[in-house]
């Protein structure tokens, strides 16, 4: 294993006034569709608009946020999504990363410890790319993709409390 | 399915990398698509019904915000109560997403897979311990899979 692979990327962390948290708390659960929602949302936590616009800002700035704004359902779109994992021989396994991040249609792709050691999301223009998308990594890697498409969520609203 | 016409699928290319910070950020939206404002927000409130956008907020950066342990917990689970279990392991408040995706027997025998968080790996193991109990004697065998990399991370992007 190559020492990148081997050991997580050294994450540098933030820290937050509580002002901050109070709006990544309430700011999770939605945001209003209105003439002016920054002072809507902005209402409901205490503070002013320009307040809230700037510390949403700086938030997504320094990557307490990694986004703000809709979040979009790929399938409902018509396209296609799922969850894919590979299992790759450490000696091939950056050679390997960089073929598979050569397809737009590969999402996110995280590097985890187990035998099946290479996990990405796939989203594809229509349900049918999916599998082309895999039969096509699999010609172009030389290994087999484990198609691990959702059959059901348990959806509960996406909440992370600080 | 996609009921999206031109001008829908031209406001998810102008959102999707973010909403505009702002005081009217939906008038800038319709100014970039060539609309009105009210036309915007009325299709985005239509898009929030019909679920093609889950929900308009925050994204938070599990690792920035220092949970640095984010575990793939995965499951083997008896078919027959796996989904009030998931539904009941969703539930859980450090559970962000839970699924029940197809087995690959004989190599992946887990068929429900829930992603925990924590401060440390260790508060994701106990986690983790947490939701075997629940599974109670439905539940086969687990396992937790920590990310060692991020080797991409891009959302999901319009082409067309």
């Amino acid at each position: 294993m190559t020492q990148a692979a081997a050991s997580p990327r050294t994450p540098r962390t933030v820290t937050l006034d509580d002002t901050d948290k109070a709006i990544v708390n309430a700011l999770q659960n939605g945001f209003p569709i209105c003439e002016r929602p920054y002072a809507e949302a902005a209402k409901a936590l205490g503070l002013d608009e320009a307040d809230l616009m700037s510390r949403v800002e700086n938030l997504l700035k320094i990557g307490a946020l990694s986004r703000f704004g809709p979040m979009y359902h790929a399938e409902r779109m018509g396209g296609g999504l799922t969850l894919a994992a590979m299992e790759i021989p450490a000696a091939e396994f950056n050679d390997v990363v960089e073929k598979v991040n050569a397809f737009p249609e590969v999402a996110h792709n995280y590097a985890r410890d187990h035998a099946l050691n290479m996990w990405f999301v796939l989203a594809t223009e229509t349900p049918e790319g999916i599998a082309e998308t895999i039969s096509e990594i699999e010609k172009s890697t030389g290994y087999k993709v484990f198609d691990m498409p959702k059959a059901q969520e348990f959806f509960v609203g996406l909440r992370f409390e600080l | 399915m996609s009921q999206l016409d031109t001008i829908d699928r031209a406001i998810v290319k102008a959102t999707q990398a973010g909403l505009p910070v702002c005081e009217r950020p939906y008038h800038k939206v319709a100014d970039e698509v060539g609309t009105t404002a009210e036309d915007v927000m009325a299709r985005m409130e239509r898009m929030l019904e019909s679920g093609v956008i889950r929900r308009i907020g925050a994204v938070p950066n599990h690792y920035a915000l220092g949970f640095l342990g984010n575990g793939m917990t995965v499951w083997d689970v008896d078919d027959a109560q796996v989904m009030d279990l998931g539904q009941r392991v969703g539930e859980l408040d450090f559970v962000s997403h839970a699924y029940l995706r197809p087995r690959h027997l004989p190599s992946w025998p887990f068929n429900l897979f829930a992603m925990a968080h924590g401060r440390d790996r260790d508060e994701v193991r106990e986690k983790a311990e947490h939701i075997r109990t629940l599974l109670g004697d439905a539940c086969r065998q687990g396992d937790v899979l920590f990310s060692t990399r991020i080797l991409k991370k891009t959302g999901l992007r319009l082409t067309t």
